[in-house]
């Protein structure tokens, strides 16, 4: 492979290739819930609680899981929308708040946001929308910067740069959103459901697009879906939470042979078969999730497992990697061969 | 990139090179109807500000023989009041006063109540509390008795007045941009605008005052009609404006023991209060759809 480029301007490299370009610990976020006549605390929604993870330079990491598990809280907190309230957020070696401010750490996260019409301001013209960012952050040429971006997404500059976001359509809209975020040179982007809203033909040229960007310049993705397909497709990695926590992390191709977590194994199955004679056996996951004010003790997938015992009531199961070493990491009692599971360490039937 | 190129074609060419401002005033100038109005808005400013080169008649220059002279009579194309001054010459120099008096508290409570209402909006939390909290004290009197409670207690006068009616208009100015501030803070323009590193006073003036302007510039547009009543109001009260200085709502009050005598002739102050507040009206809807790009 020759010399990767990157966008102009783009942060300086400082922990070299083995160092992740984001290390995520503990990472913990509560929301107040406020009622009664003074406004008082009343309880509390544990968004995210105790999320690790990391990001390696290049790579792409999906983050999947239902509705309400706490993916877009992260994705927030990643880049500084929403305040901590414990946990550490390291980018490229230096830890935010302490040797990294949040303006930098902006300068090198960015993210893309679902819903491609309101996260576009409806009174700038498209030119002005990508280039505020590089604007503010004191970049050199800002509207020529937006104007060359426009181009390498697929919008010739000459026509949509005067337009306004209401004048073009969903997926160019999206590419806007895209060369906005490219705009301020980040080395990591955060995609917030950024093809969800898209119609599926719209929805595969946005993300060959973003493979093509990744390649080209260079670039770290966090990709947040519920789309497993579209996860599989661009990712390297896979993340799955569940109320808050992270479950299970693996590479694309070895989650996809075989989940090692059972709320895993329930999303899979959960994904309509292709193939006819591989139809799914996995009984689907009852109910709704529990309610993250007032999560389960222990584990919290026990209320929806099949395989769950009473250790898994009383204790919370640590993220481990399946072997000695491996990349695949679990929290699942049945993969701790000490956990005192009757069924640790054997087959998961289905 | 095949795919991409097909998109392209399909896509009419955009008026390129064009500020959002420049595009606002060709909208407006397609409107006639707005167009009209801001000829007759601008038409009682002019003769309001030039009333003294017109040749009109003194308008403090009574006559007791001419008193309630009907319109259409000779020397005095709109009659005389009930102290025989000329009507046309005390209409023109009263949209003096009277334009003023409307004008000047709605414009003061426009960027009173509007900063207050955006950085209630924007900030949220204890910040909107404290500010809403406060504006919703003033909600729980009638502006007609706030107006002539505070006018009372500062004292009989123009200036006064012009502070009580600020006061008077701050509270629903400021709820109204409250409310689409903090509709437009929870978009996810603001978030991508945040996340790019901006300060909150340039997310401020990039992107929220842009949005929320136009429906605050027209609720306060509208206020003015009522503003200029209510001036009216304290002057009848003898809190305002006093005579024989001419005013619209003053001379309103004063002909109206002559509306059996002549009722066309004491009608004349209500049909420019009418006229004026009509067309700013108009014209501040005018605006507003020229405004909104997304028409």
């Amino acid at each position: 492979m020759s010399e990767t480029k990157t966008l102009p301007d783009t942060t300086p490299d400082k922990g070299g290739p083995a160092q992740p370009l984001l290390i995520v610990r503990d990472l913990v976020k509560y929301f107040p819930v406020r009622g009664g006549i003074l406004g008082g605390k009343k309880a509390v929604v544990q968004a995210v609680d105790g999320v690790s993870f990391e990001v390696r330079k290049g790579e792409t990491l999906g983050i999947v899981g239902e509705s309400g598990c706490g993916k877009s809280t992260t994705a927030r907190l990643l880049i500084g929308l929403l305040e901590k309230d414990k946990g550490e957020i390291i980018y490229d070696g230096q830890a935010l708040g302490s040797r990294l401010s949040l303006r930098d750490l902006r300068r090198g996260v960015q993210m893309v946001f679902q819903d491609s019409y309101a996260s576009l301001n409806p009174r700038l013209t498209i030119e002005a929308s990508i280039a505020f960012g590089a604007r503010v952050q004191g970049l050199s040429d800002p509207v020529g910067r937006a104007r060359k971006l426009m181009d390498r997404v697929g919008l010739a500059p000459e026509r949509f740069a005067q337009r306004y976001p209401h004048e073009v359509s969903g997926g160019q809209r999206q590419r806007i959103n895209i060369a906005r975020a490219l705009a301020m040179s980040p080395r990591l982007v955060v995609l917030d459901e950024a093809v969800s809203a898209l119609d599926k033909s719209v929805e595969a040229q946005v993300l060959n697009l973003l493979s093509d960007l990744r390649r080209e310049f260079g670039l770290t993705y966090i990709f947040i879906s519920h789309d497993l397909n579209v996860v599989r497709y661009i990712s390297d990695r896979i993340l799955v939470m569940y109320l808050g926590e992270v479950v299970e992390i693996a590479p694309v191709d070895q989650i996809w042979t075989s989940q090692a977590h059972p709320y895993t194994r329930s999303l899979f199955s959960a994904m309509p078969s292709m193939d006819p004679d591989n139809r799914t056996k996995e009984p689907p996951l009852a109910g709704d999730p529990p309610n993250p004010i007032n999560p389960p003790s222990g584990c919290r997938f026990h209320t929806r497992c099949r395989f769950a015992e009473s250790v898994c009531k009383a204790r919370v199961p640590a993220l481990k990697p399946l072997t000695a070493g491996s990349e695949h990491l679990a929290a699942c009692h049945l993969h701790d061969l000490g956990s005192g599971h009757s069924k640790a360490g054997k087959e998961m039937l289905p | 990139m095949a795919a991409l190129d097909t998109q392209l074609v399909e896509d009419p060419v955009s008026e390129a090179g064009k500020g959002y401002w420049s595009g606002v005033g060709a909208r407006l100038i397609r409107d006639p109807v707005t167009m009209i109005c801001l000829g007759v808005v601008l038409l009682l400013i002019l003769s309001a500000i030039f009333a003294p080169y017109l040749g009109l008649a003194d308008p403090y220059k009574g006559s007791m023989v001419k008193r309630l002279a009907p319109i259409g009579t000779e020397g005095n194309i709109l009659g005389t009041d009930e102290q025989g001054r000329d009507m046309l010459a005390r209409l023109i120099y009263g949209g003096r006063l009277t334009l003023f008096i409307g004008l000047t508290p709605v414009v003061l409570a426009f960027f009173i109540g509007g900063t207050l209402g955006i950085v209630a909006g924007y900030a949220g939390g204890w910040v909107n509390t404290v500010i809403m909290r406060t504006v919703d004290v003033f909600f729980a009197f009638p502006s007609v008795l706030l107006a002539i409670a505070i006018s009372g207690a500062l004292g009989a006068g123009i200036v006064n007045s012009l502070v009580s009616l600020t006061i008077v208009f701050i509270p629903p100015i400021t709820r109204v941009a409250e409310a689409v501030t903090s509709g437009v803070r929870a978009l996810e323009y603001i978030d991508a605008a945040r996340a790019s590193g901006a300060n909150t006073l340039t997310v401020i003036r990039v992107h929220v005052i842009g949005n929320v302007l136009s429906p605050i510039f027209v609720y306060a547009t509208s206020l003015t009609s009522v503003c200029m009543i209510l001036a009216a109001g304290l002057s009848f009260l003898g809190i305002g404006v006093r005579p024989p200085e001419p005013e619209w709502g003053l001379m309103l009050n004063t002909l109206r023991s002559a509306i059996y005598v002549n009722p066309w002739l004491s009608a004349l102050p209500g049909v420019m209060i009418f006229i004026t507040s009509l067309c700013l009206n108009l014209l501040s809807d005018g605006v507003r759809s020229a405004m909104n790009v997304r028409d």
